[in-house]
């Protein structure tokens, strides 16, 4: 038998058919959506008069357009999503969805939800109708995004007219150096290889950094990589990975420990097997990041300056960083750090979970978040909320001036009633600075935790290894 | 339906590399339950200002190219966000094709699946067809599905078009009901993979009922 990758044994156990050269029928374990990308597709079910044939097999959350404002009750004052958030309840109770609702206690972002309580597990395939489903390579289950119309498509066959992709491997080596997280190493991995550097390929993590990482980072690092164009990440499960799954699915666990081990003991790209494209990093050479610009690759050490036009290859590239620049009211050629900001968000699908806030909190403590300035913590979701209470951690961000939000996308995307104005330049944990992103004229900076803690407690783009924890 | 073969039509040209979903249709369009009304949010920051005035230097608020439908984009058109909500919204505003170094993946699906024809060109020919559209009294470009062949005033390419995705345009295929036509094997493949892993069976609805 010839030697196979990862990537590639997936895809092969879950072919319902070849379609032909290039397509496969390909079976879907679990399927993820939310609120605003099924309306639709539940909308051509009742139109064609079709079913949902496997129900247990998908699940939805209420996610991105859910206010995040404290308190008990949760109510979404705008009239367009709140019948957004009716609507997928009427599906779901219809076809017989699981759904965590709008009042669930564990509510949140639908990438933070499914893989706390044990939904995703090795060797699946799972999509869902957000982009940032690459995030669960990290436990070695194929994740990607898709459209509506695809949506409607798993929900009526479970299965997805799949091409198939291409498969490059990332190889990253050495140890992340002290103040540099998963955050900073995909950053800068972008960086490098360009927002569309992986285009067309499902890309395979490995290296001694990738095996160091710990799930929660394992699932940053997995999560933007499609920041890169790429259709997928992948880690190959290791201990740790199967320790996270099974501390989370009891049924696995105490019934199927054993053939579950077997079984995921062969999910990892056999000797020999051939990439289409490959890279090699150092994590040591890893410096925190922050962003300049509106694309993700646009990305610079904080230490560093934000590259000169002259110095970029002329073409698009160029072109590309002027306009970003006009958009983001830098120069070209300036340090990024000192940058003062009106606005800290700390939260997303990215660096929404425990161990981001603890890092966050870990800057914070004892320190006050810095005159004019608006800071913000929205957990990933309301399991991650209750642990961070539990440690105190809540404490440790309203007593510094945060803001101490419920579970949500929030500012992410800013589809709910979190959104910056015009101008306002924002120290953010999430994915994506693009224009307007996180509202119309704002200016988003990417970067860690960590870093946006440094940042709302000085005011400014502050390298955080400039600020010791305090007791 | 009417099956469109050939595509004919002024082109505008789009001079943005990364040209995100977000910024083809914003967050505040993204809140119905259908699809109507996209036409409206349509690359909305950039065609409208802050008051939301039309912004005259706009290409496609100018006179010469609002009725234009076929758009020529920067590498990696469409990337970000899963949003079909953008497809959506280009056609609904009349866009027919889009013609541009490179898609990115998503989006490449949704505007096929929607039969909004993208089509991939190298760099070269790409800049001499936007400065072709910026002329208004020579843009029109011809683009021939069934021959996979585009033609302006100065270029004549063949595009490449997956077998699969040149028979949903001439053909509009249905593309759920031809899978459903495998029901039986999906069935039987889901009963097998259930047998070697039964870890996997109704894992939505048995986690939901465990919490």
């Amino acid at each position: 038998m010839t030697s196979r990758t990862l990537y590639r044994k997936l895809v092969d156990s879950h072919t319902v058919a070849a379609l032909d050269e290039e397509n496969v029928l390909l079976f879907c374990d679990l399927h993820l959506m939310n609120e605003y990308t099924s309306p639709q597709a539940f909308a051509g079910l009742y139109e064609q008069g079709r079913g949902v044939p496997m129900p247990g097999q998908n699940v939805a959350v209420v996610s991105h357009i859910i206010p995040t404002h404290p308190g008990k009750i949760r109510v979404i004052a705008d009239g367009a999503s709140a019948l957004q958030a009716s609507n997928l309840k009427k599906n779901c109770d219809h076809f017989g969805i699981p759904l965590f609702d709008t009042n669930d206690a564990l509510q949140g972002i639908e990438h933070v939800v499914a893989p706390e309580h044990g939904m995703i597990r090795p060797g699946m395939v799972v999509i869902c109708g957000d982009s940032h489903t690459t995030t669960y390579g990290a436990l070695g289950a194929l994740g990607f995004g898709i459209g509506t119309t695809e949506v409607e498509h798993v929900l009526a066959t479970q299965t997805l007219t799949y091409r198939v992709a291409k498969n490059m491997r990332i190889r990253i080596d050495g140890t992340l150096p002290v103040g540099t997280t998963a955050k900073d190493l995909v950053l800068a991995v972008i960086g490098r290889i360009g927002a569309q550097g992986a285009r067309g390929h499902v890309v395979e993590f490995c290296g001694s950094a990738v095996d160091a990482l710990s799930i929660e980072a394992r699932f940053t690092l997995c999560n933007m990589t499609v920041e890169a164009g790429s259709r997928g990440a992948l880690i190959a499960p290791d201990q740790k990975a199967i320790d996270y799954v099974m501390a989370r699915a009891p049924d696995v666990a105490s019934r199927h420990r054993d053939a579950a081990l077997a079984a995921w003991n062969e999910l990892r790209s056999d000797e020999g097997a051939r990439f289409d494209a490959e890279h090699l990093f150092d994590a040591s050479e890893v410096v925190p990041q922050v962003t300049w610009g509106t694309s993700p690759d646009q990305v610079v050490a904080v230490d560093g300056t934000i590259p000169l036009l002259q110095d970029l290859p002329d073409g698009p590239v160029r072109s590309s960083a002027d306009r970003a620049l006009r958009y983001t009211k830098l120069q070209a050629g300036t340090a990024i750090e000192g940058t003062p900001v009106q606005h800290v968000f700390i939260g997303s699908c990215t660096n929404g979970r425990i161990e981001d806030l603890r890092a966050a909190a870990g800057i914070v403590r004892g320190r006050h978040v810095a005159e004019g300035v608006r800071a913000m913590v929205v957990p990933g979701s309301g399991a991650v909320k209750a642990a961070a209470e539990a440690e105190g951690l809540d404490r440790v961000f309203l007593s510094a001036g945060f803001e101490w939000r419920n579970a949500g996308c929030s500012m992410c995307l800013a589809m709910n009633d979190d959104v910056l104005g015009d101008g306002v330049r924002c120290a953010s944990t999430t994915n994506r600075n693009f224009e307007g992103r996180q509202g119309r004229g704002a200016i988003t900076h990417l970067m860690s935790p960590a870093m946006a803690a440094a940042a709302a407690v000085t005011g400014r783009i502050t390298d955080v290894r400039r600020l010791e924890a305090l007791p | 339906m009417t099956e469109p073969i050939v595509i004919e039509g002024r082109a505008a040209a789009l001079r943005i590399e990364n040209l995100d979903t977000d910024q083809i249709m914003p967050k505040q369009f993204l809140r119905g339950i259908d699809k109507t009304g996209l036409a409206e949010g349509l690359l909305y920051d950039l065609r409208f200002d802050a008051q939301g005035q039309a912004r005259p230097d706009f290409v496609l608020n100018r006179a010469t190219h609002a009725a234009a439908s076929i758009l020529i984009g920067g590498a990696n058109f469409g990337c970000g966000s899963s949003r079909e909500h953008a497809v959506w919204g280009l056609q609904q505003f009349g866009i027919r094709a889009i013609v541009a170094p490179s898609f990115a993946e998503i989006f490449y699906s949704n505007a096929m699946t929607n039969r909004l024809l993208l089509v991939t060109l190298p760099r070269e020919s790409i800049a001499k067809l936007m400065d072709e559209a910026d002329d208004p009294s020579g843009n029109t470009i011809r683009i021939d599905i069934t021959a996979q062949a585009l033609r302006s005033r100065s270029v004549q390419d063949a595009f490449e078009l997956m077998p699969r995705h040149r028979r949903m345009f001439l053909e509009g295929l249905d593309n759920i009901g031809l899978s459903l036509t495998y029901r039986d094997q999906i069935d039987a493949f889901a009963q097998g993979h259930w047998a070697r892993q039964p870890w996997l069976r109704d894992v939505a609805a048995l986690t939901k009922r465990r919490l």
